[in-house]
This record gives structure tokens, C-alpha cells and sequence, in this order.
């Protein structure tokens, strides 16, 4: 789960940040506050930007206009190599004709520590990240696992203010993967540093951060914890970005200072809370998740909230199966996901049945 | 791997006699116990080379010929790593034009470099010496150097110096304590192929060459006695094996120096 950090203070502070390469522009008025020891997501598809703004942290980029603020230090003076940060490349950049132990120990150099403190720090780091004992050995013959780690332990060791993470993950296979995502979210919590985390993979957003801002098209869309940017996207490019969603036409019947009355395609009329962004008569879209989703077994008994559907297809993945179905006139479908639990038959395509919705699950969506 | 079809092979072949036969006769005469380069041989013989030992000439061009391939391939290599590091990492202006023009002297006729150059040395009223010589053939072997240091410029993947900074070293630290030590047998073999091109080359040395000839103006001027001719093909076969070595060397480092840098060994360079 993760942890509150609502209460700390802001570490980085971002404001109208913009990025020009030429007549391309990569970030577009981005402002955001990350706080002291939270686990920040910077998530979004490539060519979002998300990877310019944290080169613009490290100070590999430098902004077009805007500033960026760390610990309360304006660093648009300050090289990437006086900054209180430390970077996970991608590729990992473990120095090739260098030990283990030397690509720790690397910025340690500069600190001219006594050879023994010198060897139980870089000892310490490869304790962190479970290398105790690969010291000696050359960086050729580790796997891509191990070299990940041999990054982390080189940028920890320098104790950073804040540990950026460059798509980390991305070169390891799925199992792998999995692993060090708990095992990163660990870490950070063991160490206490910030980390800000780039990726374009939404489970590995979800799974790890307190808090993700998505990211479209150079600037941030939504900015929230994981669990409210699944519940409550900002938007469809952002409810679609993240996990499944399906959408309905919608229509808004009706708006009082407390409800929202509004008739959905396929799902009939219902009534919402009250919100700002729609009038009567504007056209939005209704999102609901798959597993927000119910099929109405024979047996079971049909409550309101339930409209009669279709099977058109399906796909069972062990645990779950998931099924296209398609309402009422078959002018619309969603997909369905169902857990597959004892004396849950698998429907057949082509089958009939009912699908039930709650309404507190949806989501309005502006056209 | 498929087989070669025999027409193929028999191509092979006869190019690779072509190729090395006239080589191959380098150390026949050289140890053949005649004064006349023909066939039947006559008997063995390490006199030719006793004789190279004996020549106070020749050692004065093999150390003028050492002396001016060890600056040549210093000052190339030395402009090669500036101009590498150059077109490797930095956009400038009409990059493309200038680095083309730079590797120019590669395909230019070294008879042309060789008499352009002594017009204008002597347009400028500079006396024909070593030194002279030593402009020449930093003139051809630099784009030699270029092209062997820009791809192992080339192969330094750009976030191992990001990580460096990253890490709080300077951009100088950074320099010497990723860049060069990766690049470091790229150095090397640039420096033995320099070196290696500026042993053997005669036209522009010949040209530019003061009193104190290079090893093979020296070679050349011996040609003209048939009586010494046995000698010059044990001087030939000693040159070629130096060569040989030589070459080998900077593949060595070159192929390191690839895999050092963690690029597939895709480019198979030079051999």
C-alpha cells in the first residue's frame, strides 16, 4: 500500500516548466510539487515528455522557460554533477572497464575516504540491493537483473536527496520484473530518499508510486494517487491509458444544484452526483471499469441496474475470463471481466444474460 | 554456412596468389646464396641479412624512418581523438562538409599530395627535412586515425558519461576516468596503423625528404645496384614482417576496444 506523504513538504518544486527542441515541443507548462520521501510516477506513452523532465531534474536538460526548484535551490545554474540527485539509466551505464565494487565506489572518488571506509560503504550499497559478495566480479558477466542493481547500489550509495529511475524495468523480463517492482517499492521505503519514476508501463505506475502524474502530449493530464487515477480518471485518454474502460454515449437529462440526471446508451437513465463540468443537454461519455461489471446468473436475482445482454466473445485467462458482450439493439458492447470462482460457469458465445452495474462506479467522462 | 561452389574457390585462389606470390619471394632471395634474383636457388644464407647489419646508411634511414613514424602517428592520432570526439558527440555547422573534407587526403593520390605540398613548402622558403616529410604524412595517415577513432567514439554509449556527471565527477574527471581508458585501445591502434603507414610510405617521402632519407627512399635509391638487390629483399621481408605485426596489434585493440564498449562485433573493421 502506499504510504501517506500528504503531510510532507515539497522537495522538487516544478513550475511552467516548457521544452523546445527546435519547432518540437516536448514539455508544455508543466507545474508540479514532489514531496520529501514519496515515490513519484511520471507516467505516460513515449514522446510524452516524461522522460525530458526528469533529465531536466538530473540536469541533463535544461528548460526553455520555467524553473526548477530542489530542497529550495534554484537549479537552473547548477550541473547535472552538483545536484542532490542520482540517476537509474535506463541502459543501466555501468561502466564496462570497471568492477563492481568501482562502479559503486565511483562517486564516492571524490570524498577521498580511507580505503577501509571506502570498502564498507561500497560493501554496504551492495548489501542493500542483495549484491553482497559480487565486489570483484567484471559487469560483462552479470545478468541484466544484477547490472540493475549494481545502478541502484551506485546512485544510493551517494545518499541523493532524490533517486531518479529512467524506465528501470523495461529491459527485464516479466517475472523479473514483478520481483523488483515490490523490491524497488521496499527499498524506497528502507532508504527514505524520494524517487521519481519514469515509465510508460501503467501496473508498474500503480503497483509502486504514492502518487503518478500522466502524462500526454508534454504536459501532465492528471495527478493524483494510484488508486484515484484508476477510480477517477480525468479524462478518456487517461481512463484508457490506464487498465481497461469502457465507454458509453451519454446525454445529461437533467442538472440540479445536487443531481445529475443523465441517460446513458444501452445502460437506460440514472442519476449522478452533481458536477460542474456538464449542463443539461451536453453530450459526455460514461465510463465503467470491466470488473465493475457483474453477469446476472440464471438463479441469481435480477436487481435494477441490469440491462440484458449478449455474449460475443470471450477469453478466459485461469483465474478470470473476460467477455465481450453486447446490449440490448447491439449497437454498443463493453467488456466484461468475472472472477472465476466455484460454480461460476464459463458462458457460452452466444449466450443470453444480464449485466448488472453499479452506479457508483461510473465515471463521467467530458466528450 | 554454405560451401563455396569450386569455381569460387578456384577464384580465391588464384587471387590470393596474385595477392601474396610476389611477397612470398621476399624471403626466398632472401636467404638464397646468389647475388642474382633467379631461379634454381642456389643455397642458404644469412649473409644478406649480415650485410643490412653492416650498412651505417641504412641504419641512419630506419631511424629516420622510426623517428618520423613515431611523431606522425603521435600528432594524427592526437587530431584524429579531437576530431572524433568531434563528429561523434557535437552537431556544428556544416559538420558533414568539413569532416568529408577532412578524410579527403584517404582517396587523394599521394603523388598529388606529395608535389602540392613541396610547392607550397617551397613557395614558403622551408628547407626539405624529417619535419617536412612528417607534415605529409600526417597529412594522410590523420583520416586513418579519424575513421578508426570515430568509431570507437562512436560505440561510447553517451549515458556512460551522463552517469559520470550524474555520479558528481567533472566533465575533465569524466574524461579521464570513462572516456579514455574506453577509447584506449581505439588510441593504440590508431597509433600502429599510423605509424604502420607512415614506415612504408615512399612517394610523399620522397619528395619531401631532405639529406636524411626515410627507409624506403633508401630502398629505392639501392634498386639501382643489382649487386644489393638480395639485400633490399631481406630488408623487404624484415619490413614485412614488422608490418604484419603491427597490423595485427591495432586489430586486436580495435576489436577490444568494440567490445569494451559493449557493441556487437558486427563491424568487422579493416580485415
Amino acid at each position: 500500500m502506499p504510504s501517506d506523504t500528504t503531510s510532507r513538504d515539497t522537495l522538487i518544486s516544478i513550475r511552467n516548466v516548457e521544452k523546445h527542441f527546435g519547432k518540437v515541443t516536448a514539455l508544455n507548462g508543466v507545474s508540479v510539487d514532489i514531496r520529501e520521501g514519496e515515490f513519484f510516477s511520471l507516467l505516460g506513452p513515449s514522446g510524452c515528455g516524461k522522460t525530458t523532465l526528469l533529465r531536466m531534474i538530473s540536469g541533463f536538460e535544461m528548460p526553455s522557460a520555467g524553473d526548477i526548484h530542489i530542497g529550495g535551490e534554484d537549479m537552473s545554474e547548477v550541473p547535472p554533477n552538483l545536484r542532490p540527485t542520482n540517476m537509474v539509466f535506463q541502459s543501466y551505464a555501468i561502466f564496462p572497464h570497471l568492477t563492481v565494487a568501482e562502479n559503486v565506489g565511483y562517486g564516492l572518488k571524490k570524498q577521498r575516504l580511507a580505503k577501509a571506509e571506502l570498502a564498507a560503504r561500497v560493501d554496504e550499497a551492495l548489501a542493500l540491493v542483495d549484491l553482497d559478495g559480487y565486489g570483484t566480479r567484471e559487469p560483462h558477466a552479470l545478468s541484466g537483473g544484477q547490472r540493475q542493481r549494481v545502478a541502484l547500489a551506485r546512485a544510493l550509495i551517494m545518499k541523493p536527496k532524490v533517486l531518479l529511475l529512467d524506465e528501470p524495468l523495461s529491459a527485464l523480463d516479466k517475472k523479473l520484473r514483478e520481483a523488483m517492482q515490490s523490491e524497488l517499492r521496499h527499498l524506497q521505503r528502507t532508504v527514505g530518499i524520494t524517487f521519481v519514476l519514469v515509465t510508460h508501463d501503467q501496473e508498474e505506475a500503480l503497483t509502486m508510486s504514492d502518487r503518478i502524474a500522466v502524462m500526454f502530449d508534454g504536459r501532465i493530464s492528471q495527478l493524483d494517487t494510484p488508486e484515484g487515477i484508476y477510480k477517477k480518471p480525468a479524462d478518456q485518454r487517461v481512463a484508457s491509458f490506464i487498465g481497461v474502460m469502457n465507454f458509453l454515449p451519454a446525454q445529461v437529462t437533467s442538472a440540479s444544484d445536487r443531481t445529475l440526471g443523465i441517460d446513458v446508451a444501452a445502460l437506460g437513465k440514472l442519476s449522478c452526483p452533481q458536477d460542474d463540468r456538464f449542463a443539461k443537454g451536453d453530450k459526455l461519455k460514461v465510463g465503467i471499469r470491466p470488473e465493475m461489471l457483474t453477469i446476472v446468473y440464471d438463479g441469481e436475482k435480477a436487481e435494477k441496474n441490469s440491462v440484458p445482454a449478449k455474449v460475443a466473445d470471450i477469453a478466459y485467462y485461469g483465474d478470470m475470463t473476460y467477455y465481450d458482450v453486447v446490449f440490448g439493439d447491439g449497437s454498443h458492447s463493453a467488456s466484461v471481466s468475472m472472477r472465476n470462482t466455484a460454480g461460476r460457469p464459463i458462458l457460452p458465445i452466444g449466450a443470453m444474460t444480464r449485466i448488472r452495474w453499479g452506479p457508483e462506479s461510473i465515471v463521467l467522462l467530458e466528450d | 554456412m554454405k560451401s563455396a561452389s569450386p569455381s569460387l574457390l578456384t577464384y580465391a585462389v588464384i587471387y590470393l596468389i596474385f595477392l601474396y606470390a610476389p611477397i612470398l619471394l621476399l624471403p626466398i632471395f632472401a636467404f638464397n646464396d646468389s647475388a642474382i634474383i633467379a631461379l634454381p636457388l642456389s643455397g642458404f644464407t644469412f649473409d644478406w641479412f649480415y650485410l643490412l647489419w653492416e650498412t651505417e646508411a641504412l641504419h641512419q634511414a630506419l631511424y629516420n624512418s622510426l623517428t618520423i613514424a613515431i611523431i606522425t602517428a603521435v600528432i594524427s592520432t592526437i587530431l584524429g581523438i579531437f576530431a572524433a570526439r568531434a563528429s561523434a558527440r557535437y552537431d556544428f555547422p556544416a559538420k558533414r562538409g568539413i569532416v568529408g573534407f577532412i578524410m579527403v587526403p584517404l582517396v587523394l593520390p599521394e603523388i598529388i599530395v606529395g608535389v602540392a605540398l613541396l610547392v607550397v613548402l617551397v613557395q614558403l622558403g622551408l628547407a626539405l627535412s624529417s619535419w617536412t616529410v612528417i607534415i605529409g604524412h600526417v597529412l594522410i595517415c590523420t583520416p586513418f586515425s579519424i575513421a578508426i577513432l570515430a568509431s570507437a567514439f562512436r560505440n561510447l554509449d553517451i549515458s556512460l558519461e551522463e552517469a559520470s556527471l550524474d555520479l558528481g565527477e567533472s566533465q575533465v574527471g569524466t574524461f579521464f576516468r570513462v572516456i579514455l581508458p574506453l577509447v584506449t585501445p581505439g588510441i593504440i591502434s590508431s597509433l600502429l596503423i599510423a605509424f604502420t603507414i607512415s614506415l612504408d610510405e615512399f612517394i610523399i617521402a620522397f619528395f619531401l625528404t631532405g639529406t636524411d632519407v626515410t627507409l624506403p627512399v633508401y630502398i629505392w635509391g639501392q634498386l639501382r645496384f643489382p649487386a644489393r638487390l638480395p639485400s633490399v629483399m631481406a630488408l623487404g621481408f624484415l619490413m614485412v614482417i614488422l608490418s604484419l605485426m603491427l597490423l595485427l596489434t591495432a586489430e586486436y585493440f580495435r576489436r577490444r576496444a568494440n567490445r569494451l564498449s559493449g557493441a556487437a562485433d558486427t563491424d568487422k573493421g579493416l580485415f
